[in-house]
Order: structure tokens, then C-alpha cells, then sequence
């Protein structure tokens, strides 16, 4: 029941911060230049003033700025985006058509870069200050330096290009009629690539968040005491250390999961995937602004129910913060 | 004067020193190296690295000499980090001073829009900025300052809580000090240390969300830089894959550069935490 309470409490906490975030949005459009019904007539190749204000009327783009916000929460409420006049169909439902691809990708980058930060950092700090740790280290300064676009073109010339190893790019071969498992193989070929991409990035902030906290965890005294008690080394970094510094790379899943979003606009493009990210490159590119904001939306809810799922793994590894 | 020995004593600070004096370098002798505009055209498009001792590091789709766009590269690169870091650390010194000094409810209304812009994927805001304002080099440094500022805020604010009940503090109300005295002249100089550290991280992100801005061909196309140039070459890239392999080494390096300097100011101002 407690448990259930402080879940409740920390969606309701959030609230307030998706307020801010839509009237920010909302601002932001009225600075735009030119609104829907000057992209729509810029569509149709020209129109007359008079069709021009009966279009914004009908919009409803004539009422006050106040008016218009309450109108926009409202209709985001109900998920009304508006109309992608570039799709030709309401935004949610171009952005739900993108979502899986994006989500796939976050979900497998973000794996590889935990699973990979936690390893290597473990062996970094076991062996700190020793050539391991070293080189370790080194790299991960190195993949924290390369820019993700450059590193993911890099891999098409080696991977795709001169071993022929993995494919270029594409969510998954177009016209092959793969089905079921078939299918599914096809793309995490396919994914390969872009997930190491995204991931290595990112495993790098995991491996030293996850060094610092393996050599914190490893001076506090329950671990003195394990190991006074004669428990072999093995056990008590696995049974004590290990444990207690896994908290801070579960916050850190909640923290960079929008830097992680946004590092999927490049790696979508450079690898042409049909997810979000791209989806948000071709709308500042087509100028649909709806879309664009459409997107900043969901992945601020998407953003936001990250950190919800942290918080509540959070409560359940440490008994503590949910009190 | 001990921090700087310390400083200057640690391989991974001076690895990183060396690294942005070449890059620096570069930025102040391109116009001198080459005097020409480096977005002209200067040659036949896409020669060899090497091929040509004109060209020694080749040419690109557009017949422009890389050396140039590189060395001219180095100035945006620097300039857009600095002038983009100086922007998001005011903000976010500001917003996070006047938080954690007064705390209340101006802490609560702060912490709420430092947490909206953290809710927000920072390369789609970006992306938003751009959309709506344009991408001219100025406003993209702007946005870029925008962008990056909430960490930087929540670190101020950390370090201002802590603070701010210190006897020091206690004495200045004391004897009648003004708040903005307290806050800028007192209580800030001593929460500045890992504030400054955190730049380095700031300046990073801000040269890799231009380098990314940039290649995607968002950014300035009146602005020779590497990312643009990386972008450009992706349609050579199967056959002339050096149009974007070169430029990317130098953000790698630049990047590198800054992190590693943030890396050993942390470690000549902890020394503590070094021999761990």
C-alpha cells in the first residue's frame, strides 16, 4: 500500500513539469513564423486573403493567446496532436507509426550500454590504478569524445562497405517477405549496427559512473565487515559491492533517457531508420511544426515514464526512499 | 598555486592541454594558412589525401580544399563551445544561485523549469529552436547555450544549500549585507570550484550538438565546420570515405581535449579522490 502511494505521488509530481513543458511548447509556436494556415495555402500553391481568415477562423486561430492554450492542453489530452498537413493525417498517427523503431532501438542500445558499463566497470575497479583500469578507462574517454554520427558512418565503411558483414542501413529488407522469427532475425541484423552506435556512446558514461561507484561502495564498512567475517572476496563483491552500486547507474538510466532520445535523431539518419528521430530530422526539414512539437511531446512523456519506472525499481532495490 | 602543480602534474590534464593548444592553433593560423575563403571551390573535387601536394589532405564533393574547412572548422568549433558554455553556465548559475539561497517557493518554481528542460530530449529542443528561429550561426549558439544550462543549475543550487546556513553567511547578514552581495561576492566564489569542472562536460556536449546540428545540415551553411563537411561527404562515402573520416577525428580530439582538461581540474581540486 505504501508502496502504491509513493508511485501515485511521484506521477503526480510530474504533472506540473509537463504544464511548464506544453505552455513552453505552446510559446514557442506563437514565435514560429507563419502558422498552419500559411503552411496549408503555401500547399495549395496560394489563396486570397479573405479564404485565408475563414481558414483561421475555422482553426480557430483567431481567438486570443490564452484561449488557445486551453484549447491546445485540452486537445492534448484527449492525444489530438493536430493535423500533419505534410503526412496528410493527424500527427499521433505518424509518430505511432515511427515509435517502434525508436523504441526498439533505445531498448537495445540502452541494454548493451548497461550491460557492457557494468562489466567494465567492475573490471576497472577491481583493478584500479593497474593497466586494466587503464586502458579501460581510456577507451571509455575516447567513445565519450566521438560523436555518434561520425562513429556510425565509420562502421558502415568497415562493417557494410568492406566486410560486408552487416547491412547499411534499413530497419529491416524491404520487399524480402520474411515472416515470425524469420523476420525478427532480419532485424536485429539489421540493428546491429546502429545499436552498437548509440550504445557505445553511451556505455561509456555507464562504465565510469559505474567504476566511481564500485570503488565508493567498496571503502564503506558493511564491506569491511563481510569481509572480517570471512567471506571470500568473490561473494562479498557480489552479494555486497555489487548490489549497492548498481543504484547509481539505475538513476542514470532515468537521467539520459532523453539524451538518448536525441541521440536517436543522428543514428536514425545516418543508419535511415524509420523511427522518431527521424521523423523529427524530416520535420524541421518540411518545416511541420505540429509534427515536431508532436514529437517533443511524446518523448516527454516518454521521458517522463522512464523516470517513473526508475523511480519505482529504485523503491524496490532500496526499501528506503519509499518511506 | 598548489592546484596548478597538481594540474599540470597529472598526464591525463597535460595529454588534454596539448591537444587544445593544437586545436587552438589551428583556429588562429587558418586565416593566415589559407587566406582564401575555404568554402570556395580550389580544385578538382574529390582528390586523394596526399595525391596532390596542393591538397594535402584532399578535396571534398564541392571541389573545396579540406585542410582549409578543417583549420577554418577549428574556429566555429571553439568559438560556438566557449561563447554556448558561457551562456548555458550564466543561466544555470543564476537560476540555480537564487534557488538554493532562498529556497521556498522561488526553489520550488525554479526546480520545476530546470525540470521541464531536463524532461525534454535536449537535441530536439535544439531541433525546435532551429525550426522556429532559424540556424543562422548566432542563433544556433544561442540555442545551443539554452539547451544545455539545468545540470549545470541543479549542481549551483547543491552547492548554494550547503552553504548558505555556513557561519560565513551568517556573519555577512549579520552585519547587514545586501542578498545579491551575499549571493554573488560571498556565497558564489565558494560553490564556483565543481561548478567550473562541470563546464568542461558543458563545452563538450555543446561542440558535439553543433558538430550533430551540422551534419545533418540544420546548422550555418555559410560556416565552414566539420560537421558539415562529415555531412556532405556521406554521399561519397563507399568510395571516398576519407571526405568524412578526417573531420571526425578532429572533434574526436577536441572533445577529448576538453573532457580530459575537466578531468584533471577534478582531480587537482579533489586530491582526495585521485588516489582512490
Amino acid at each position: 500500500m505504501r508502496f502504491f502511494l509513493f508511485a501515485i505521488r511521484r506521477l503526480a509530481a510530474s504533472v506540473p513539469t509537463l504544464l511548464i513543458v506544453l505552455a513552453g511548447l505552446f510559446m514557442l509556436l506563437q514565435f514560429a513564423p507563419g502558422d498552419t494556415v500559411d503552411a496549408l495555402v503555401a500547399q495549395m500553391g496560394g489563396g486570397d486573403s479573405a479564404m485565408m481568415e475563414q481558414l483561421r477562423k475555422y482553426y480557430g486561430l483567431d481567438a486570443t493567446a490564452t484561449v488557445q492554450l486551453i484549447r491546445y492542453l485540452t486537445r492534448l489530452v484527449r492525444l489530438d496532436l493536430g493535423f500533419s498537413a505534410i503526412y496528410g493525417k493527424p500527427v499521433i498517427d505518424v509518430i505511432l507509426e515511427r515509435l517502434p523503431a525508436t523504441l526498439l532501438l533505445m531498448a537495445s542500445s540502452l541494454s548493451f550500454a548497461f550491460a557492457g558499463g557494468l562489466v567494465l566497470g567492475v573490471l576497472a575497479a577491481r583493478r584500479v590504478n593497474q593497466w586494466p583500469d587503464g586502458v579501460i578507462s581510456t577507451i571509455g574517454a575516447i567513445f565519450y569524445a566521438t560523436p555518434a554520427f561520425w562513429l556510425g558512418l565509420m562502421g558502415i565503411i568497415i562493417f557494410a562497405v568492406n566486410l560486408r558483414w552487416l547491412p547499411a542501413g534499413g530497419l529491416e529488407e524491404i520487399g524480402s517477405g520474411h515472416i515470425g522469427l524469420r523476420r525478427a532475425v532480419d532485424i536485429v541484423w539489421h540493428l546491429a549496427l546502429p545499436t552498437a552506435t548509440l550504445g557505445l556512446i553511451f556505455l561509456a558514461t555507464y562504465l565510469r559512473i559505474m567504476r566511481a561507484s564500485m570503488l565508493e561502495v567498496m571503502t564503506l564498512d558493511f564491506v569491511r565487515t563481510a569481509r572480517a567475517k570471512g567471506l571470500a572476496k568473490a561473494t562479498v563483491l557480489r552479494r555486497h559491492v555489487l548490489r549497492n552500486a548498481l543504484l547509481p547507474m539505475v538513476t542514470l538510466v532515468g537521467l539520459q533517457a532523453g539524451t538518448m532520445l536525441g541521440g536517436s535523431v543522428v543514428v536514425e539518419s545516418v543508419f535511415a531508420l524509420p523511427g522518431l528521430g527521424r521523423l523529427a530530422y524530416e520535420a524541421v526539414v518540411q518545416r511541420d511544426l505540429n509534427t515536431l512539437l508532436g514529437i517533443v511531446f511524446v518523448s516527454a512523456l516518454l521521458v517522463i515514464c522512464v523516470n517513473f519506472l526508475v523511480d519505482i525499481l529504485y523503491a524496490r532495490l532500496d526499501p528506503r526512499i519509499a518511506n | 598555486m598548489q592546484t596548478l602543480t597538481r594540474f599540470l602534474g597529472n598526464p591525463v590534464a597535460l595529454i588534454g592541454l596539448v591537444l587544445l593548444v593544437l586545436v587552438t592553433a589551428m583556429a588562429l593560423s587558418a586565416a593566415s594558412l589559407f587566406p582564401n575563403n575555404p568554402l570556395d571551390l580550389a580544385g578538382r573535387p574529390l582528390q586523394w589525401p596526399l595525391s596532390n601536394p596542393r591538397f594535402w589532405l584532399g578535396t571534398d564533393v564541392q571541389g573545396r580544399d579540406i585542410a582549409a574547412v578543417m583549420f577554418y572548422g577549428a574556429r566555429v568549433s571553439l568559438l560556438i563551445g566557449v561563447v554556448a558554455t558561457l551562456i548555458a553556465m550564466t543561466i544555470g548559475i543564476l537560476i540555480g544561485a537564487l534557488a538554493g539561497y532562498y529556497g521556498g517557493i522561488a526553489d520550488e518554481l525554479l526546480m520545476r523549469l530546470t525540470e521541464a528542460f531536463q524532461t525534454l530530449p535536449n537535441f530536439l529542443l535544439l531541433l525546435v529552436l532551429v525550426a522556429v528561429f532559424g540556424s543562422d550561426i548566432k542563433t544556433v549558439t544561442i540555442a545551443i547555450g539554452l539547451v544545455s544550462w539545468p545540470a549545470s543549475a541543479r549542481l549551483t543550487r547543491a552547492e548554494f544549500l550547503s552553504l548558505r546556513n555556513r557561519e560565513f553567511v551568517e556573519a555577512c547578514r549579520t552585519i547587514g549585507m545586501r542578498d545579491m552581495q551575499i549571493i554573488f561576492r560571498e556565497i558564489l566564489p565558494n560553490a564556483l570550484p565543481p561548478v567550473i569542472v562541470y563546464a568542461s562536460v558543458v563545452m563538450a556536449v555543446a561542440i558535439l550538438l553543433e558538430s550533430a546540428l551540422a551534419f545533418l545540415n540544420l546548422s550555418d551553411p555559410n560556416v565552414p565546420s566539420w560537421g558539415n563537411l562529415i555531412g556532405g561527404g556521406r554521399a561519397v562515402l563507399r568510395t571516398q570515405w576519407y571526405v568524412s573520416a578526417i573531420p571526425g577525428v578532429a572533434i574526436l580530439m577536441t572533445v577529448l581535449a576538453v573532457s580530459l582538461i575537466g578531468q584533471g581540474l577534478n582531480d587537482a581540486l579533489n586530491p582526495r579522490l585521485k588516489r582512490r
